[in-house]
């Protein structure tokens, strides 16, 4: 994985216009391209005003916010931040506008005068990136929730950007919308080098990212690895977020004085350690 | 137990006579239980919304019937009218329904359509708002100004201001983060304690359902594909799974530990009784 930051994050503070309290309250972030971050928190944590710092929605009060070593404060480079940083909202039906699929994948490129040659290439590539190729010709308002988010991911796709922030993509689907969803933007990393930062207070979305960034009333809490991050649990406790079942069990264990690892993240590695050491008592059937 | 709500192979077809025609739900019979917290699941297009609609008289059946207290809801006008107030349902997203100027006068507008008296309203409100959590200091702001999380207990306050004998809620927990759904959760459980109301909560959230529910019905292509105790749902994790349903992640750690031969009984679906029950297993193992 290439390591040259594609998001360099610098003293970023923000406040609203208006409120006397700063959202962010100092943050100093590096985000690799070609990685994979997850950013948790919980409502009012700041993460969402962050994911729209990041395509210059929002300016930072104090400090930089630097995209493919762009200031996002430089309003002459703003078309370059915006088509570097493609974003993804919670709720799908507030960014789909047209009423056929295709029609609405091309809306971003055709408002920037990209050749309809060039549109319909991008529109198919990205409708057949988040598997939505076959519904082309549908009205977005009679597809799933799951299916309407990736027309929406290839809206932003179509834009061709570097980096992919989606904001609780998945906060209002169904467990199978989710998981498409969730497997969309893995397989963008993994298989087109995409960078993606998800934000996200769902746990199990996390689990897989490279790099876990834990936000806590506008600042980073903890950052590291899923596994890293999960096993600072009473850290997690004291900041209102919770770590994994799987996590919570272990520590119950290691309260009671047993040797297990906190890293057994996923419910195989958690399931091997508790038995295992079952195993090597009485318990064991 | 009284039986408050009995539906007899209640069937709806949406666009009958369409290219769009599409049988939502077919043959449902349930019986639902005075004071019963039933959670109704299943993924997007399994028809439980549709089902909770014909409950309060939403919407109309194609086939089949519903009973309120033993009435048919469809018989009269009248009927469908009073079962407005008997079943009260809170709606995905409720909050982008708040309209009055205040929040006092959101709550209050559906016991003012009860033509209750001021004072009946009032104490209403006053008890609903307290169920939710929302502080009286709220009363005279606008709902608009409120936090998404506050505004959703608004909305449900509203709803459970007009005392209705059942509480119907759509996926109360939608989009809220952990502590949000913590919250209202527990709200509906103290709701329930204290009133004695039966109340149906529709979810896809199986962590949510596993926390309160006494019952789970789950749905599947239209039809009833299991209704038990959460311990006998739970038992059929891999079936669940293929109804593209997921299920708490600490049924499928014990469900894992059993596959590796420990000896877990079949009640364990929580996180607390999955420690309880490994703890007591690892006594005598070694401690370090």
């Amino acid at each position: 994985m290439p390591n040259e930051p594609i998001i360099r994050i610098e003293d970023l503070h923000f406040t609203y216009p208006g409120d006397s309290k700063e959202t962010l309250r100092g943050i100093d972030l590096e985000i690799a391209a070609g990685s994979f971050v997850a950013v948790l928190g919980h409502n009012g944590s700041g993460k969402s005003t962050l994911a729209k710092l990041l395509n210059a929605i929002l300016l930072p009060t104090s400090g930089h916010v630097y995209v493919a070593g762009v200031d996002t404060a430089d309003e002459e480079r703003l078309l370059e931040v915006r088509g570097t940083v493609g974003l993804v909202f919670q709720n799908p039906d507030n960014q789909i506008v047209a009423n056929v699929v295709e029609d609405d994948v091309a809306f971003a490129p055709e408002n920037l005068g990209v050749e309809s040659s060039e549109i319909r290439r991008r529109v198919d590539d990205a409708l057949k990136t988040v598997g939505m190729y076959e519904y082309r010709q549908h009205a977005p308002h009679l597809l799933s929730g799951g299916q309407k988010q990736r027309v929406a991911i290839a809206g932003a796709l179509a834009m061709q950007p570097r980096v992919l922030v989606l904001d609780e993509p998945t906060a209002m689907l169904d467990p199978v919308g989710r998981r498409e969803v969730i497997s969309t933007v893995t397989s963008l990393c993994r298989e087109r080098g995409m960078t993606v930062v998800l934000i996200t207070h769902h746990m199990s979305e996390c689990v897989n990212a490279d790099r876990l960034i834990a936000l806590s009333d506008g600042r980073v809490i903890a950052d590291g690895t899923p596994r890293e991050v999960f096993s600072q649990i009473e850290l997690l406790r004291r900041e209102g977020l919770t770590a994994p079942a799987t996590v919570r069990l272990l520590q119950t264990l290691r309260e009671a004085g047993y040797d297990v690892p906190l890293t057994a993240l996923t419910v195989d590695e958690c399931a091997d350690a508790v038995a295992g050491l079952l195993a090597a008592g009485a318990g064991r059937a | 137990m009284d039986t408050v709500i009995r539906t007899e192979n209640l069937t709806h077809v949406y666009s009958r006579g369409t290219p769009f025609e599409k049988t939502a739900i077919s043959g449902i019979s349930v019986e639902i239980h005075a004071g019963e917290l039933v959670a109704v699941i299943g993924h997007t297009g399994s028809g439980k919304s549709t089902f909770m609609q014909h409950l309060n008289g939403l919407l109309r059946p194609d086939g089949g019937t519903v009973y309120v207290d033993g009435e048919d809801i469809f018989a009269t006008k009248e009927a469908t009218r009073d079962v407005r107030f008997k079943v009260g349902l809170v709606f995905q997203y409720p909050e982008y329904q708040l309209f009055e100027e205040t929040v006092y006068k959101d709550i209050s507008f559906g016991p003012k359509n009860m033509k209750l008296s001021e004072a009946e309203i009032d104490e209403r409100v006053r008890e609903a708002a307290h169920f939710t959590g929302v502080g009286e200091e709220l009363f005279e702001r606008s709902p608009l100004e409120l936090s998404g999380g506050q505004k959703r207990r608004v909305a449900i306050a509203g709803v459970m201001a007009m005392r209705p004998r059942v509480l119907i809620l759509d996926e109360p927990t939608a989009g809220l983060d952990p502590a949000g759904c913590a919250g209202i959760l527990q709200n509906i459980t103290d709701y329930r304690r204290e009133t004695g109301s039966t109340v149906l909560l529709v979810t896809h959230s199986m962590d949510d359902a596993a926390k309160i529910a006494g019952r789970l019905i789950v749905f599947h292509e239209g039809s009833v594909a299991m209704d038990g105790t959460p311990e006998e749902v739970f038992s059929r994790q891999q079936e669940l799974i293929g109804m593209g349903l997921d299920v708490p992640q600490s049924a499928a750690i014990a469900d894992a530990l059993r596959a590796r031969g420990v000896k877990l009984p079949k009640s364990i679906y929580t996180l607390d009784s999955l420690r309880e029950a490994v703890l007591g297993l690892a006594e005598g193992v070694p401690q370090c």
